[in-house]
This record gives structure tokens, sequence and C-alpha cells, in this order.
């Protein structure tokens, strides 16, 4: 189906039937309880940024799992993605159509020019370049080019480049909503299904960036079966033995790091499409590292791996930023006093602020018994239970011989 | 006129002379062996051969066409392959794969921006890397990865890899090097097949004296960066400023 084979069909399938079902499969627990507070993630906002990392990984895996050049710098075609789509609301008018588009081409054309130059050198002095760009964009972004005073004010510095009452809006119909829609359908907008005490969301924003991802997604099978992927592995594989089988590997890589370059410009500007704000610190250099964290804890080279690592990512980031002392008394509540307070006073610091901890120490224990990312643990999980499997069919098959 | 003409090449690497006036001239369609004692800058010829290094003088003319300054990728397209030492394979990539690569190199060039194609159902790239599989005694090694092939086996595949993309001239950098005897044999034999089947001409640079005399047509003798004497193995091995130079050491050794 759709020109791909059966395990990447069933795989796509899989995918595709998660993000749509997604307002279901998130919210397990009924509305208003405890659990539902903590756990549940079927909420736009949440449900939104899923989607949209996981196009951005999806894009970043095209680069750094295929050809193993690590960019430490996408984080700058985000942020530039992010701000052409609001100039497409100011300008134009707030249907995301034209916001989508240009935020792919920018993202594009940067990616171009950076990968152009940064894809001189490769290793560690590639990674250094681009960090050392990305971190450029972000000061431009931050001072230089945010000046309000200034007539070349693009990005609206400290404050974020955000839609006035005042902007010129060329294209806006009457109709419309007055925040980013498709074709009048607000972004924000979203039907409730109530069934018993649980209540389902299901928002337009949502639905269509699930949709791009699965677009995204597509894509990038098909990138990953074609002749030019396996180029972009052979890159990673053995770039000696590619020059001396009459390949130029430059516009090899280069065509990865632009393809990757405006997935992230997509991402972006789906960001914006979803609130019409963009800041500079979305460019900045702990954004581009969060990036490769996803990249490395899904499964780096893998189809599925950026989608888990940016579902893992945003939902444990998530719920320990939820996490306070109140709601750790109440757990431990059953343990004496002393010891109660004694270990809240521990877990404090890994929780709520200090998400950071908690997250970076899963990142560790991942790459450390699970070198391959969260795919491989399950490839792991699979192979144990194929074992058990085959072990009990030749029992089955043995004892009537003996 | 041969097919590679090599006329009056010199190297420097700061205050060593590696190549000092080196003419060799490789007839189509032959043998042409290479040899020299250690330091004699075989490795550094082979290197201006096929674009990873620039000599400083000379020039160095395939086909009519010179090759100086076009880079690896550009002469191999105009039909140099080269074996190296250690074989260069995609080691993270199946064995089909690996042949599949000079195929599309073959046909697409030097950049092809394929990435929505299915690369397995293309019929004709697929089978034509089967046929040189099998061509190569590796038909039952498709899916395995191919970091984890013997030596032999990969030296096979790199060389199945040169010959999947019809070159006119195939470059061989030690091809037994580290070989065990019965590993050095199939090497030849594959070797000499080739040679006998094919519209190709094999230049071959090697220590192994062994492996020299059961390939060679002719042999370039090579020291101290210049070439010594150009001949007919018969009468390289009965040659005396070669004996003094190489051969009397090692048939000693030997």
């Amino acid at each position: 189906m759709l020109k791909l084979n059966k395990s990447d069909t069933l795989l796509f399938i899989i995918v595709a039937a998660m993000v749509l079902l997604a307002p279901f499969i998130l919210n397990p627990f009924p509305q208003g309880s405890s659990l539902a507070q903590m756990f549940n993630a079927g909420y736009p906002d949440l449900m939104q940024r899923f989607v949209i990392f996981g196009i951005l990984v999806i894009g970043f895996n095209i680069l750094f799992g295929l050809t193993g050049y690590l960019s430490f710098g996408h984080a700058a075609f985000l942020g530039i993605g992010s701000y052409s789509a609001v100039w497409m609301f100011k300008l134009l008018s707030m249907n995301v159509i034209p916001a989508l588009i240009l935020s792919m081409i920018v993202a594009g054309i940067f990616s171009l020019a950076i990968g152009y130059v940064s894809l001189r050198r490769s290793g560690i002095y590639f990674s250094i370049l681009t960090l050392a760009f990305a971190q450029m964009s972000y000061n431009l972004a931050y001072s230089v080019l945010g000046n309000p005073s200034s007539n070349y004010n693009l990005t609206n510095g400290e404050t974020g480049l955000q839609v006035y009452s005042n902007d010129p809006q060329y294209f806006a119909s009457s109709g419309a909503p007055d925040t980013p829609h498709l074709f009048g359908m607000a972004m924000s907008d979203s039907s409730k299904l109530d069934i018993g005490s649980w209540q389902f969301t299901f928002n337009n924003g949502y639905y269509m960036s699930g949709i791009l991802m699965l677009v995204a997604f597509y894509i990038s099978i098909r990138i990953f079966r074609s002749p030019f992927g396996m180029m972009l592995r052979a890159v990673k594989s053995n770039q000696q033995r590619m020059n001396y089988t009459g390949l130029n590997t430059k516009p090899y890589t280069l065509a990865a790091f632009v393809i990757s370059g405006m997935y992230a410009g997509l991402a972006g500007g789906l960001l914006s499409s979803m609130d019409p704000l963009a800041g500079a610190e979305r460019m900045h250099w702990t954004a581009s590292g969060e990036i490769v964290i996803m990249a490395i804890l899904g499964g780096v080279g893998t189809l599925i791996g950026p989608i888990v690592g940016a579902g893992f990512n945003e939902y444990f980031k998530n719920i320990l930023s939820k996490i306070n002392d109140g709601i750790l008394h109440q757990w431990l509540s059953f343990l004496p006093d002393g010891l109660e307070n004694f270990i809240v006073g521990i877990l404090h610091y890994f929780v709520g602020k200090g998400w950071h901890l908690t997250l970076g120490l899963l990142f560790m224990m991942v790459i450390i018994f699970l070198p391959g990312g969260l795919v491989e643990g399950g490839q792991r999980l699979a192979k144990l239970f194929k074992r058990k499997k085959t072990e009990d069919g030749s029992d089955s098959n043995n004892t009537p011989a003996e | 006129m041969g097919i590679l003409e090599v006329k009056n090449v010199g190297k420097r690497f700061g205050g060593l002379q590696a190549l000092g006036d080196v003419n060799l001239s490789v007839a189509e369609n032959s043998v042409h062996a290479i040899i020299g004692p250690n330091g004699a800058g075989k490795s550094t010829l082979l290197n201006c051969l096929v674009g990873k290094l620039i000599p400083d003088t000379g020039s160095v003319m395939f086909d009519g066409q010179s090759v100086l300054g076009r880079k690896p990728y550009e002469i191999n397209q105009m039909g140099i392959s080269r074996v190296f030492q250690t074989p260069e394979i995609f080691g993270d990539l199946s064995v089909l794969e690996n042949m599949l690569i000079p195929c599309f190199a073959k046909r697409d060039g030097a950049f092809h921006l394929s990435a929505f194609k299915n690369m397995m159902a293309d019929k004709g790239m697929v089978e034509r890397a089967e046929h040189m599989l099998e061509e190569m005694n590796m038909a039952g090694k498709h899916a395995m990865n191919a970091a984890a092939l013997s030596r032999g086996d990969k030296r096979r595949l790199e060389i199945g890899m040169c010959l999947s993309q019809e070159p006119r001239l195939l470059l061989l950098d030690e091809p037994t090097a580290g070989m065990a005897r019965a590993d050095t044999n199939n090497t030849i034999d594959l070797l000499k097949q080739i040679s006998d089947e094919r519209d190709i001409t094999i230049a071959i640079i090697e220590h192994d004296m062994h492996v020299v005399f059961s390939l060679a047509e002719r042999i370039t003798v090579l020291a101290q960066g210049t070439p010594l004497v150009e001949d007919t193995p018969d009468n390289i091995k009965g040659h005396p400023k070669v004996r003094e130079a190489y051969l009397g050491e090692t048939q000693d050794a030997a």
C-alpha cells in the first residue's frame, strides 16, 4: 500500500491510528480524578507539542540518523520557521497555509547557506559550526534584528514577534477568525466528547499538525527506502569508499541538511500557527540540544524512534514539572512523618522546576543500557517474547517425537 | 600509447623526494605490476593516479585525458576503480546494498536525487547487483552486514563492487596483504579470471612476488621514487639491477 513494503505499511498504519486516536489514548483516566490531573495528556497544547516536535525530530533524523552528521543548531531553523509564519500572519492573513509554506521556504534557504558552509567539515567541527551559526541566529533575533525602535525590527526582540491589530493583513477576509485558522477553521477551536465521566478533546490545530506529521513520516519512510537514503547511509558508513565509487558526497549531505532544515521550518511554522507568538528562546542552543536528546532517546537512524523520543521527552517534561511538594506528600502519606518529610525533601529536587534532573537521569540510563534508544528497548522486549514463543513451539513439536 | 600514461611525475613532501621522475605506460587490457621495496613511492604514485594527491610536476593521462586536478569521484567516473590495501566497504550496510551503490553510481552519476524511488523495486539494478554477487561467490550472503564478512569475502566484495562499475582500469593496492596463502591463491585466481574474461586493464601494486609473477604481463620496478626498469616478468627475474635492489633479499628470505 502507498508504495511501501509490508512492515513499513503496518508501521505507518499503527502510527496513523495512534495519531488520529490520540485524544482517546492519552486520556485514560476519568475527568476530574487526581490521576487524570497528573497523567492525562489528552489536552490540545500537549498533543500539539507531541506531533510538532515529532516532525522536527523526524527531519533531524534524516540528517543525523542517516548521514551521521550531528547538527547542533537545528533550533535555528525552528525559530526561523516560527518568525516567518508570524510575518505571514502580520502581512497577509491569519490563514496558516501561506505561513507554513513561507516557513519551509525560508528555513530551506537558511539551511542551504548554513549547510553549505558547515558541511565543509565533518565530525565535531561540523557540530561546532552549526552551533556557532545557531547562536549567531539567536543573538541576531534577540537583539540586533529585534530592536523595536529600529527600521529593521524583524523579530521584536525580547517581547517576541506577534500580530497586532494595526498590522496590514492585506488579504484578511472580514469573517475569518482573528487567530490562526485554516480557511476559517480556527486552530484553537476544539470539540469535546463526553462519555461517562471521561471527556475527550478534539482540537483543530492538533489534527492539522497530526496529519502533517503523518505526511512528514510517510516522506521520511520513502527517503529511508530510496537509493538516496542508501547513499546517505553510505556517507555515514564510509566516505572514502563513496569518493572512490564515483559519488560526490557533498550534494548528498547538503540535500539531507536542507530537507531536515525544512522539516524544522515546518515545525516552527506550526508552533506559530498554534500560538502566533515567536520568541528568540526557540533558537537557543539548549533548544538545539533538546532536539539531539529527543532523537537519541527514541533511537537514531530508526523510522519510529524520532516520534517515540519526542513523545517521551514532552510527556515526561510535562508530568514531572506538574508534580509539586504537596502532591509528593499526598503520595507518601502512608510513611511515618519524619521519613515522609525526608523523602519529599530529596524528591523535591527532581520534580517541579527540577524536572531537568530526572529527565537527565532517564537520558543517561537510556544511553548506558539502551544505546539504540527506546526503540532498541522495544526490539529487545519483542525478541524476548518471540524466543519464548518459539521455545514453546519447539517443545510441542518435540513431544510427539518422544 | 597505453591507456594510462604517466610522464615525468614528481612529488615532494617537505625534504623528502617521494617520486623523482616517473614515466610509466600501461598498455590496454594488460596486467601491469608495480613493485619495489618499502618507501619506493608505490603508494604515492597510486595516490597521484586517483586524485588523492596532485603531483608537483609531470602529467597523468588516462585514455587521452588528464586526470590531474580532478577529484577522486570524477576520476572514478572516468573509468578508474581502486581496490584498497585494507578492504574499504560499507560496513554498516548489507552486502547487497554494498553492491547496489556502485551500480547506482554507474547509472545515475556522481549525484542523483531519487528520494522517492523504492530502491528494491528497481529490478534492473537489484538483478545486476545480485548477478555480480553470484559471480563473486557470495550469493548466499545478501542480507549479511558487510562488516561481519570474513577478510577474504570483504576483499572479493570490494573487487566485485569495483567491477560492477565496469571500469576500464582497475588499480589494486596490495590486494593480498595480510592474507593466508589459501586466500591469496583464491584472489590470484579471481584476478586472472577477471583479466581473461573482461576488457579491463589491471595495474597492481604488490609486495608478494608470488602474486606478481603469477599475474603480471609487465612489471615496473620502482626504487627511491624512480623506475629502475620495466620489462616482462621473465626478464625482471634475471635482471641484475633488480636483484641487487630488491629481489635478492626477498628470494633469500623466502
